[in-house]
């Protein structure tokens, strides 16, 4: 999963300080692999440098300087470019579906759209799958099986979801 | 095919060169089962030796789609072509040969008749179609090593596996060399081995035949066997890949 297009699309949700960005980024994406703060920071200089981000001027409090980022048109291209565009559906995208999904809602962006294209990716990667254990030697036909099963679980998963969405939607948009 | 007898495939138009576009095709189909309604305007095509996968969760419509471009049930409103001719505006009886011609079909369990051996179900096309009894059983029998059922012709249905009696389905649904093959969930009650293998079969056939192919499913792994997919939902078609036909 792409850490700083999804922060990115955190900060288009609205300007935050990165203490504000790890936060939110650990609740919806990262409850198994939470972000350092020196990724984060790294990853907000990163995009400020590209032009996707501008930092605002330091903010004096009680605890260390403080910033808070707001995202450019540039920026939001990118954001919308990347969830529309599927996933290369490979084994163990779940992160990077789950991410696309959760930030589509939260934007108020199409999220059916998105699992449509997804979903038509999955199957093109499944028809050459399909064909080549036809015609493959038989270990070619086991590693095409495996991964035939695990693109057929990720399917399971967009129709799941696919049938959600309102409720989802609710959910994330609080 | 001349199994002897009368021609098995009569009526049935040569191929022309090249893919048929919209070989069968159903155009804003609409289909309501009193207040409710199936389908709201399904429109998809199929074009001729195509696969198509026809997806969508249940109760989304598509087996009565699929009934609608088979002739089974009549649209309330729109209109369903094959072979360049309008299908639904025929009468039952015309609508009933053309079942019998020119469409096979397969579904899910349940469709062998229990007292009949397996090779009579196989048969039973040609036999209705108006060809003899023994070139029409000696036909079904050419079907029996194809699909791997050799040994199994004078068995009766409840005397198969599941996939074995998926495979005699198959073969009925084949045996009159139809020009478009109906299957609903033709896996649906199998193994994934005896499904990868009825899939395997069902779509060589079909490729072997120029068969076209409208395959309902809501699983994956068997759309992945066609050329392409559409997706009903709510009664509408939505076309997930590629370039129609």
């Amino acid at each position: 999963m792409s850490v700083p297009l999804t922060l990115l699309g955190l900060l288009e949700r609205e300007p935050s300080h990165g203490y504000d960005l790890k936060r939110d980024y650990d609740a919806y994406f990262g409850r198994s692999r939470p972000l350092r703060y020196s990724q984060v920071y790294a990853t907000l200089s990163r995009l400020a440098r590209d032009g996707k981000a501008i930092a605002g001027p330091a903010e004096q409090g009680a605890g260390p300087e403080r910033r808070r980022y707001v995202i450019t048109d540039s920026g939001v291209a990118d954001v919308e470019r990347w969830l529309s565009e599927p996933a290369p559906p490979e084994p163990d995208l779940n992160s990077e579906l789950f991410a696309k999904v959760v930030l589509a809602l939260m934007l108020g962006r199409s999220a059916g759209s998105y699992l449509d294209i997804q979903r038509a990716a999955h199957l093109r990667r499944m028809r050459e799958l399909t064909e080549l254990k036809k015609h493959g030697d038989p270990l070619d036909v086991l590693l095409a099986g495996h991964a035939l099963y695990r693109l057929e679980a990720d399917l399971r998963w967009i129709d799941h979801t696919a049938a959600r969405l309102d409720l989802l939607a609710r959910v994330v948009r609080g | 095919m001349s199994a002897g007898g009368a021609p098995v495939t009569a009526g049935r138009p040569a191929l022309v060169a090249g893919k048929q576009k919209r070989f069968i095709e159903a155009r804003g189909v609409v289909k309501s089962f009193g207040p409710t309604p199936a389908l709201r305007g399904a429109t998809v095509g199929a074009g001729q030796g195509e696969i198509l996968a026809v997806m969508g969760p249940s109760g989304s419509g598509k087996s009565t789609l699929l009934h609608c471009l088979a002739g089974i049930l009549a649209p309330d409103q729109g209109e369903v072509w094959f072979g360049g001719r309008r299908l639904d505006t025929l009468g039952d009886d015309r609508r009933s040969e053309l079942r019998r011609k020119q469409f096979g079909f397969v579904f899910q369990s349940g469709q062998l008749v229990p007292e009949l051996t397996a090779e009579e179900n196989v048969a039973m096309p040609l036999l209705l179609g108006g060809v003899r009894r023994a070139p029409a059983l000696a036909e079904a029998r050419t079907w029996f090593g194809r699909l791997g059922l050799d040994g199994l012709e004078r068995r009766r249905s409840g005397q198969l596996s599941g996939g074995q009696a998926q495979r005699v389905a198959l073969a009925r649904g084949l045996v009159a060399r139809p020009e478009v093959l109906f299957a609903d969930e033709p896996t649906g009650s199998l193994d994934s081995v005896s499904g990868e293998l009825v899939m395997d079969l069902l779509t060589a056939a079909a490729r072997e035949h120029g068969t076209t192919v409208i395959l309902v499913t809501h699983e994956a792994m068997v759309a992945a066997y066609a050329d392409r997919e559409v997706i009903v939902r709510d009664g509408r078609v939505s076309s997930l890949t590629g370039a129609e036909p």
